[in-house]
């Protein structure tokens, strides 16, 4: 009935890899926000998986900590997504490889 | 006493304050620099008068203080104030008030005005200084500063290259004796232990010097050369007619008054070391300047110049006196001399300024019309330096000085030198004031000579009284010039003046004076009324002894050929050493110097300097590859992350197995 332990790692780990594939490879800034948000999750997943088979899940602390993380998530979609805005008012395009002032 | 002690060394700093502020003055500044040294010497001459009181009731007072110490020993310095100092301290402040307010006048046109009362108020404070000095070591450097303002004050027209050259002849010569000074005092430190005069007991004039009789002879021979240095004795006495250069009133105080006066002064003041072999040298140096110098004035023209060769002449008599009769009997003489020589100066300046700067006697004459009180005035200096009788103060000195010559143990030579010198001194100075005062303006100068204004004058008067009065306090009759100087209380007495030798002396000096008066009126007067003055009747008659006379002997010539040739010939000597010898050694040095520097920035271009650029370019170089890799593109950072990332995962699993 119940699943192993080693499945929710894969899939966290497969999740990951899309996410870092869509980060990498995406032109477009949302997009690569979006890539990150996949990681990110990828990342709670492994933490929810691991709480579950803890031999005291009564403790919630892996909750407790995913519950912590998906707010400051947010926050941190809404921070990225306000800067992608601020950058294509700024230059008048969201395309990632267009942004090299950064470089020396 | 003790209060006049305590303030007596306000009297030379007072005018010291004065030349301070006067050199910072603008220059435009006349009257205040001229009134702030006129005030100086004021208040000087009332502390002066105040000293002299004080000591007429008690002798000797002291004040020594600590200058520094250097290890155990320390160096004292002081002020001595005794009647010496104090008779000596009211001549030289009154003579200087009287010549600077002279110089009001006689300066009124130059614009330089400010600086020449600075100097003057910075002699008076040397000098100053110098007599009320009770150490050697401070008599030694007010004695110094008194030659710089001399060196200075002669040099105050230095655009004229001989003023400039009198100058520095007068510093160098006078340096000359000062260095027999110099070593006397430090002779007499090593014997003594100190330099103070006076110190309860304890001073170097209170002891005899150990080492006993030659070395103290040494020591005050060595003392000697300073005071024939500064009071222009023979062979240093070359200066000071060439001294005549500077200002009148710089020739009146210093260079017949008082700086010269200073080596009398300081034969005085060491009195008390002198041996009998030394005053021997005294005598015999005094007695043969005063001849020698008297005989070189008979042929000289300028009329500040014959006043030179007499002020040498005179500075003899005091020497001699001080050599053969003592203290009193040479200070008297300093005393009377400063005033009618003085006198004579300034009459002279008077002259001068009257005659629009001429200084030839040949061409002046008939002035007594035209110049009255200068003629009075002078009149009455050049009696009272011939040594007229009886109402002139240089008859009562000058025969005290011829009285102990007479006596003199040792020799009656300088008795006739002195003699002769009395008897050129009436010839020349009465054939000066022929050609001077008597006789046809020679020229249209002398024809439109101007009486000088009262600031000239009344100073003139003045002297012209002192120096009439100032013999009656020496005469035999009531020596109390002497008594005062020894401690004594003087007696009034004028049988005395009748009786025994001293009466001969005066007579037969007397007739000698009468003789020489008489004698060049006759030759002169003639003379100064022809037309015609540039023949001396002297040297119609003796053109051979006119013409040495007239060079001066030949000793500047002579010392030309063989001091001045000699240290020339050294200075070249040296110069070569050097230029060649020490001078090719250092550019030796400095070219193998220049040699490895060459060599070194050789190595250190194209060595250590291209290499480090080789090195940098390649350090450059790499740089620019490598910031390559920084394009600013994130994404491809993150990617490089996760490669390195997905190798590193791969290695720790492969490491793993």
């Amino acid at each position: 009935m119940t699943t192993p332990l080693a499945n929710y790692l894969i899939l966290a780990a497969l999740l990951f890899a899309v996410g870092l594939a869509g980060a990498l490879t995406r032109r477009n800034a949302v997009l690569v926000l979006i890539g990150l948000e996949l990681m990110f999750n990828a990342a709670n997943l492994n933490f929810i998986a691991f709480w579950r088979f803890n031999p005291h899940p009564e403790k919630l602390m892996g909750l407790m900590f995913v519950l912590f993380s998906i707010a400051i998530g947010a926050a941190e979609a809404a921070l990225g997504l306000a800067l992608v805005i601020a950058i294509y008012r700024h230059r008048r395009t969201a395309q990632v490889d267009q942004f090299d002032s950064l470089k020396g | 006493m003790e209060s006049v002690i305590k303030y007596l060394w306000l009297m030379p700093t007072a005018p010291l304050v004065a030349a301070g502020i006067g050199a910072l003055l603008p220059r435009r500044q006349r009257l205040l620099s001229a009134a702030l040294a006129i005030g100086a010497i004021s208040f000087s001459f009332v502390l002066a008068c105040a000293a002299f009181l004080a000591t007429l009731n008690s002798g000797r007072a002291v004040s020594n203080f600590r200058w520094f110490d250097f290890g155990s020993t320390s160096v004292q310095l002081g002020w001595l104030l005794d009647p010496l100092g104090a008779v000596m301290a009211v001549m030289v402040a009154l003579v200087s008030l009287l010549i600077f307010v002279y110089s009001l006048g006689y300066m009124a046109k130059d614009e330089n005005f400010t600086r020449f009362f600075c100097f003057l108020a910075l002699f008076a404070a040397a000098m100053l200084g110098l007599i009320i000095a009770n150490s050697l070591l401070l008599f030694f450097i007010c004695w110094e500063l008194v030659g710089l303002a001399s060196y200075l004050l002669i040099g105050f027209w230095f655009q004229k290259p001989s003023a400039a050259a009198a100058a520095k002849k007068a510093f160098i010569v006078t340096r000359i004796g000062d260095l027999g000074f110099l070593v006397g005092m430090l002779w007499l430190y090593d014997r003594s232990g100190t330099l103070l005069f006076y110190d309860g007991g304890h001073g170097c004039l209170e002891r005899a010097v150990a080492g006993g009789m030659s070395s103290a002879t040494m020591i005050t021979l060595m003392i000697f050369c300073g005071a024939v240095g500064k009071s222009g004795q023979l062979p240093l006495h070359v200066w000071l007619p060439d001294a005549m250069e500077g200002p009148t009133p710089v020739s009146a105080l210093i260079h017949a008054a008082t700086m010269v006066a200073a080596g009398v002064f300081l034969i005085a003041r060491v009195y008390p070391l002198m041996t009998p072999d030394t005053l021997q040298v005294v005598t015999w140096v005094g007695a043969v300047t005063a001849v020698f110098a008297a005989s070189i004035a008979v042929a000289q023209s300028d009329i500040k110049r014959i006043l030179a060769y007499s002020t040498v002449s005179q500075l003899g008599y005091m020497m001699m006196g001080l050599g053969a009769g003592g203290v009193a009997v040479g200070m008297f003489h300093l005393t009377t001399h400063a005033f009618f020589k003085a006198l004579l100066f300034l009459g002279a300046g008077s002259v001068i300024h009257g005659c629009h700067e001429e200084q030839d006697i040949r061409k002046m004459g008939g002035l007594r019309r035209r110049m009255p009180v200068t003629f009075a005035a002078y009149a009455v200096g050049m009696m009272a330096l011939c040594g007229v009788p009886l109402f002139f103060s240089g008859f009562w000195s000058k025969d005290a000085i011829l009285d102990a010559a007479q006596h003199w143990s040792v020799s009656q030579a300088p008795f006739y030198l002195g003699l002769i010198g009395a008897f050129l001194t009436a010839f020349y100075m009465t054939r000066q004031i022929c050609y001077v005062f008597f006789g046809k303006p020679a020229n249209r100068e002398a024809e439109h000579a101007h009486e000088s204004p009262p600031v000239m004058t009344v100073p003139l008067i003045i002297l012209a009284a002192l120096a009439v009065v100032a013999g009656f306090f020496g005469t035999p009759a009531w020596p109390w010039f002497q008594s005062y100087l020894q401690g004594g209380r003087a007696e009034f007495d004028l049988s005395k003046l009748v009786e025994g030798n001293q009466s001969q002396v005066m007579l037969l000096s007397a007739g000698l004076v009468a003789a020489a008066i008489v004698l060049s009126g006759w030759i002169y007067g003639r003379v100064a009324s022809r037309p015609a003055r540039d023949m001396d009747p002297l040297e119609a008659a003796q053109p051979a002894l006119f013409a040495c006379l007239r060079r001066k002997f030949f000793v500047d010539e002579f010392y030309d050929a063989t001091f001045v040739r000699l240290t020339a010939a050294f200075a070249n000597f040296s110069d070569w050493l050097d230029r060649d010898v020490w001078g090719g050694l250092v550019r030796t040095v400095s070219w193998l110097v220049l040699a490895v520097a060459r060599f070194n920035r050789g190595v250190d271009e194209s060595v250590v300097n291209d290499g480090f650029d080789a090195g940098t370019e390649t350090v450059r170089d790499s740089g620019k590859w490598v910031s390559r890799l920084q394009n600013g593109q994130v994404q491809r950072y993150l990617r490089v992350i996760g490669l390195a990332f997905c190798g590193l995962l791969i290695l720790l699993l492969w490491g793993a197995q």
